[in-house]
């Protein structure tokens, strides 16, 4: 038996959230005393493979030649190198939300999403998952043998080990269904699913030419930049950046909220953040309930001289 | 062209969410509820698509006989005929194989759930009910034509989309940008009339399969209060983000 884990790569270069689930895996395999097995889609280098090691894979199995944007094609893949598997973990990606749930109903293996906890038992696997967009934490249990797991973003860290894995290469024959036409990546920079600080921003800017302090702030933190819903509505922002119950889920280490209410349904899509700053002129603006740190009053004024305090304290 | 859209009724996005039973129930009292928005888009999509190259839309839904004011709305809205699935879903592929159930009977070409529910945060009926049918799947979806028996899609990827095509039949997991916010639709008069002489057909439940169970419910612990720092001091925000807080 194995805890089998999915490892997506982007552009060849394994995504962090993938040495997250790596990790996570290892720990769940100390806890089964199995090995951890990757199963890898894509073109990847063996040097990239070889660092699934150093998280806990004992072995990696890379299959290469195909689309792993295809949920049916890496579904079939997958079924056919799960059958020595216990459990099967992914991290939440738009690619993995694809594939687990269609591996669940192939192999008839009960799933749990948004897990943010190591299972309270094993036997039946019973885990805890973020659910009611974050406003309530759900107790499952797993009723088949087996189980497959998709862990909420971030809700794990990163827990480096010595070790090594061997490599095997998988050939197949597997039909596309689905072709990809070609991409659009809006932001080189970091995405918002994977920021580990966010700098975000509302209507309280009053204007798109406002958001130079914004992005400066970002960039100085490494940060990833988000808006709240109206701000991308009126244009002054790209669709991509909205946050919140009908935009993104995020969950960073630091959220920064600029001029942004709290409006519970912003909050749906924030409140998984470990820390929240807020910097609203309305003391009582209902995101001072739900933030960690906060100062009242204008963005105008705070920001810049945040800006200022971040850089001599970095020097 | 046949459509089938999937509808989770869902407390209204300002609910205060609750639970009874020793936190083993979800509370709805006093609840709204409402369609899924991520529903919603694709209800909405559903409709322009039959309204350029004409043919018929259905919604369906797993439920017991509290959603029909929700199946009533996506009636008025301008869904053709609703179907209803008499039972309490009691695990995701537990809904996923009624309807699944339900469309190799009555067949659909395009199959369309939502991304994810905003309640259970599931995320799997849609590509579960795609791979018991055997088609092609394409998750947070935010671009959809249809010429024909081919589909030109677009997914939403970590930091940008990804550009697809695919045939007929398939399902897709919707999300915004399948339709813009602004191309909602909000039932008229007429429509609601209409809606009430439309088929709504109740069909009871084929299996009582399901593979995981819900056994409580608890809220997050609450936060502990917010720490103000005074406006000009922001030096001591930046050394509590550093020495307490340890995230920058
Ligand atoms: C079904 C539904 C889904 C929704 N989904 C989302 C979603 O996913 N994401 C989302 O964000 N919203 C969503 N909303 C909208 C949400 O209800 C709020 O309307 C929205 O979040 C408000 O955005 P805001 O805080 O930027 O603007 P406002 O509510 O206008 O708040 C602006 C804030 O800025 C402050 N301010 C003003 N001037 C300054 C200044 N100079 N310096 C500092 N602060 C200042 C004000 O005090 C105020 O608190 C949804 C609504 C519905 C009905
Ligand atoms: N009870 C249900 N009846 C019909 N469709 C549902 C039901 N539950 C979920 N769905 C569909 O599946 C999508 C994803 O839901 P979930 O897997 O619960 O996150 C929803 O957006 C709906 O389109």
């Amino acid at each position: 038996m194995s805890v089998l884990v999915y490892t997506e790569n982007w552009k060849g270069k394994f995504r962090k959230s993938t040495f997250e689930a790596v990790s996570y895996a290892n720990e769940l395999a100390k806890l089964l005393a199995t090995d951890v097995v990757a199963l890898s889609f894509g073109e990847v280098s063996d040097e990239e493979l070889n660092k699934l090691g150093n998280y806990g894979a004992s072995k990696v199995l890379s299959v290469s030649g195909i689309n792993k944007g295809d949920s049916q094609q890496v579904a079939n893949i997958f079924a056919k190198n799960a059958a020595d598997a216990s459990i099967i973990i992914f991290a939440s990606t738009y690619t993995s939300k694809m594939i687990a749930p269609r591996l669940s109903a192939k192999l008839k293996i009960g799933i749990a999403s948004n897990v943010i906890s190591l299972p309270s038992s094993t036997s039946p696997i019973t885990i805890s998952r973020k659910a009611f967009s974050g406003k309530a934490i759900e107790k499952t249990i797993i009723k088949t043998e087996k189980a497959i797991l998709t862990l909420a973003p971030n809700a794990f860290g990163l827990v480096e080990c010595v070790g090594s894995c061997s490599i095997e290469k998988i050939n197949t024959s597997e039909n596309a269904s689905v072709l990809i036409e070609g991409e659009e990546i809006t932001r080189g920079k970091i995405s918002l699913a994977e920021a580990e600080i966010i700098v975000s921003a509302g209507r309280g800017l009053k204007g798109a030419e406002n958001w130079g302090m914004v992005e400066e702030l970002a960039e100085l933190l490494g940060a990833a930049t988000a808006c709240s819903k109206p701000v991308a509505d009126i244009g002054w922002r790209p669709h991509e950046e909205h946050v919140g119950q009908t935009g993104k889920a995020v969950a960073p280490n630091l959220y920064i909220a600029i001029g942004i209410s709290g409006a519970i349904q912003h909050l749906a899509g924030v409140n998984s953040s470990k820390v929240m700053v807020v910097i609203n002129t309305d003391a009582e603006a209902p995101f001072f309930k739900a933030a960690d740190y906060g100062i009242v009053g204008d963005a105008f004024q705070i920001v810049p001289k945040l800006i200022e305090e971040i850089k001599k304290a970095k020097n | 062209m046949n459509i089938v859209v999937c509808i989770s009724s869902v407390p209204d996005t300002t609910s205060k969410i609750n639970f009874t039973e020793n936190g083993s129930k979800f509370d709805s009292s006093g609840i709204q509820f409402v369609i899924n928005p991520y529903d919603e888009f694709g209800l909405t999509k559903a409709m322009m698509l039959k309204e350029k190259a004409g043919g018929n839309v259905r919604v369906i839904t797993v439920g017991d006989a509290l959603v029909e004011p929700v199946m009533r709305k996506a009636l008025a809205i301008g869904a053709d005929s609703a179907i209803r699935i008499n039972a309490n879903p009691t695990d995701s592929y537990f809904t996923a194989n009624e309807i699944a159930i339900y469309l190799k009977e009555n067949p659909a070409d395009l199959i369309i759930a939502g991304r994810e529910s905003i309640d259970y945060n599931s995320g799997a009926v849609g590509g579960m009910i795609a791979e018991i049918l055997n088609l092609p799947f394409v998750n947070a979806c935010n671009g959809l034509e249809i010429d024909g028996n081919s589909a030109k899609l677009c997914r939403e990827i970590e930091g940008g989309k990804e550009n697809l095509s695919a045939s007929l039949p398939l399902v897709i997991g919707g999300q915004k940008g399948l339709v813009e916010e602004s191309d909602l639709r909000i039932p008229n008069m007429r429509g609601i009339m209409q809606a009430r002489s439309k088929p709504l057909m109740v069909i009871e439940p084929s299996s009582d399969e399901n593979l995981t169970s819900s056994e409580s419910f608890e809220k997050p612990a609450e936060k502990s209060a917010c720490k103000l720092v005074e406006i000009g001091n922001e030096a001591e925000l930046v050394r509590l983000l550093q020495e307490e807080a340890k995230v920058i």
